[in-house]
């Protein structure tokens, strides 16, 4: 073996070793809870524990709208901007990189002075108007990653001549986003949205401030006041958003095939 | 002179400051084929995308079938178009690219299934249909988007470009094909190319385009043979152009260094002592006298290149440099370079260039 590939190798064992021991440790103290044997006792009391169920299907659903309110922004979006308008692309991808900077409690601080019982959008003064809120504020932490998912994924494709050679067949913008733009770009579309299910389901500060029943604070109150649940609920955290990425490989193998991506 | 189907009056187009089409009108004939012909950035492909609904005409007017289409949106023109880069939509199959246009229309499904299968039968592509665009080779996909374009029966046949991506010998047969199903189906159609060849070979007419302006419009015959500018003759065709200073205006004599052509009335007002330029096709010329030739020049053998059928030489006249082709023959050796040379010519094949 070449030395060059040697330390490769190991660089790589470091790195694999640094990310798993942690997991592994993790796992096998969430298993220690009945004494002197290892068992999946912690797991059955959070998988059996109706907050957790309550907890966890709210920011499903939370994710679920999220995901569609992005789609019908970011879609679009991105792409008018490559169409039509590439110059403010620059200041567009600065706009969608500022819920990175700015931290989530600044927005939602923001939210609450905006949106408050005495504002003229009183999003907050019931709990379906908190929830939309809480969807808006997801869809904007959600930006940078399904907006350079969306772009990316329009980048594969030659969004003008499709545009036209649509349009010069009779079709209008609807039939073009949803016939031809749409399904060229549908995995890159879900993998956007992903990466949005996967940030929302361990939301905790905007859940957390607005006072929604999210899985978010769930975690964060358990992890307070438990031992050996929060190590499980970590292990299922990593479990649900590693099967995301699974999805994401596994739908990349039904996308609509290109003659620039043959397979 | 019947109704022009397609009318392209005075048509302008301006970025800013930056003219790209200026004053182009053209009138095209039901059922005729005619090239845009031009180098690139000549304004062909704008004045195409104008006819589309792409672009919108800075001033000017486009008529088509008697109705102004002049500010109509492209989907709502009835216009048919294939693109230089296929355009096929990746995640159609061939039958549901060419059933685009067709679902659009609101067309019943029988219907459509049938009209598709016809299009596929047209193209020769039959078996083709459940395959997905990137399964398909260049030709195939241009064809598929020929098929698509013309599928829903289109007014008027735009091609922009649409052989400039395949290789020589698929550029032939297609260019041969697309006009058989241009004359079968009888459509008007556009054409914009750069490849001279192209044009000339399945065009009724041609618009050679420059600087935005169409510098002739006529059909291959003409812009060969009869080139209306210094451009045009150019530009169409290998030319060979011989500078010249009038002799005797009245006798339309024009020394070609130290050698006198007879020009026979085709000097367009020049003056005894002008300059002119006087161009002359390759196949016009022969090595040694002719029968029929009134002209000869006499030169060195500057230069042989053999290409197969034909051996390409330039023969050295003074400070000029003269092209022709003469067959291969087995049998007679080619001329040898460094040995004199006669040329000759009809005077009559001379065009004076202005």
């Amino acid at each position: 073996m070449k030395s060059g590939k040697f330390w490769a190798w190991v660089v790589f064992a470091i790195g694999t070793a640094y990310f798993f021991i942690p997991l592994l440790a993790t796992f096998e103290f969430s298993m220690r809870m009945r004494r002197g044997v290892h068992s999946f006792d912690a797991y059955q009391i959070v998988l059996g524990d109706p907050r957790f169920q309550a907890t966890f299907m709210y920011s499903v659903i939370a994710a679920i709208f999220t995901i569609i309110l992005g789609v019908l922004i970011v879609v679009p979006a991105a792409y008018w901007i490559r169409l039509r308008l590439p110059q403010i692309r620059p200041i567009v991808e600065f706009i969608t990189l500022l819920p990175l900077v700015i931290p989530a409690i600044v927005i939602v601080f923001g939210y609450i002075r905006m949106y408050g019982s005495n504002s003229p959008l009183p999003f907050l003064s019931s709990d379906l108007g908190a929830s939309a809120l809480l969807v808006i504020g997801y869809a904007t932490l959600a930006l940078p990653y399904m907006y350079r998912a969306v772009d990316t994924g329009l980048r594969t494709i030659d969004v003008r001549t499709l545009t036209e050679a649509a349009q010069i067949l009779g079709a209008g913008w609807t039939t073009i986003i949803t016939r031809v733009i749409l399904p060229n770009v549908l995995i890159a579309v879900l993998s956007g949205a992903f990466l949005t299910f996967a940030i929302v389901i361990g939301e905790f500060t905007m859940a957390s401030l607005l006072n929604r029943p999210a899985f978010g604070p769930y975690l964060q109150n358990i992890g307070a006041n438990r031992a050996y649940e929060p190590a499980a609920l970590a292990i299922i955290a990593f479990a649900i958003t590693w099967g995301c990425m699974s999805l994401i490989q596994i739908l990349s193998r039904f996308a609509p095939k290109s003659a620039n991506r043959p397979n | 002179m019947a109704e022009p189907f397609l009318s392209i009056q005075h048509v302008r187009k301006s970025y800013g400051t930056n003219t790209v089409v200026q004053d182009f009108s053209l009138d095209v004939e039901p059922g005729e084929f005619v090239s845009f012909l031009g180098p690139s950035g000549c304004g062909k492909t704008t004045v195409l995308r104008m006819v589309a609904g792409f672009e919108e005409p800075s001033a000017g007017k486009i008529v088509v079938g008697g109705k102004d289409i002049t500010r109509l949106k492209p989907n709502q023109r009835n216009v048919g178009m294939v693109f230089q880069a296929y355009a096929l939509f990746p995640n159609l199959t061939v039958a549901q690219n060419i059933a685009f246009g067709l679902k659009v229309a609101g067309m019943p499904k029988a219907d459509s299934d049938r009209r598709v299968a016809e299009m596929l039968d047209i193209i020769k592509l039959p078996q083709m249909a459940d395959r997905y665009p990137y399964q398909l080779s260049g030709g195939q996909q241009q064809r598929i988007a020929l098929a698509r374009a013309i599928a829903p029966k289109p007014k008027l046949l735009l091609l922009d470009e649409p052989l400039s991506a395949l290789d020589a010998k698929v550029r032939v047969s297609l260019r041969e094909e697309i006009r058989s199903i241009q004359k079968k189906l009888d459509i008007t159609t556009i054409f914009v190319t750069h490849d001279q060849e192209e044009a000339l070979s399945i065009s009724d007419r041609i618009a050679v385009m420059y600087g935005g302006k169409a510098e002739q419009v006529g059909t291959p015959f003409e812009i060969y043979n009869r080139p209306a500018t210094k451009f045009v003759a150019n530009f169409v065709g290998t030319l060979n152009v011989l500078e010249g200073t009038v002799t005797d205006a009245g006798a339309g004599r024009v020394r070609v260094n130290s050698q006198e052509v007879a020009l026979k009335g085709k000097l367009n007002g020049s003056k005894s002592g002008d300059t002119l330029s006087l161009a002359l096709r390759p196949e016009a010329i022969s090595l040694a006298r002719q029968p029929g030739h009134d002209t000869s020049l006499s030169g060195e053998i500057a230069e042989v290149h053999f290409l197969g059928s034909v051996i390409r030489v330039r023969v050295g006249i003074g400070g000029n440099t003269v092209s022709l082709d003469t067959f291969n023959n087995s049998t007679t050796p080619p001329p040898v370079v460094g040995d004199k040379a006669d040329i000759s010519f009809s005077s009559g094949d001379m065009l004076v260039l202005h």
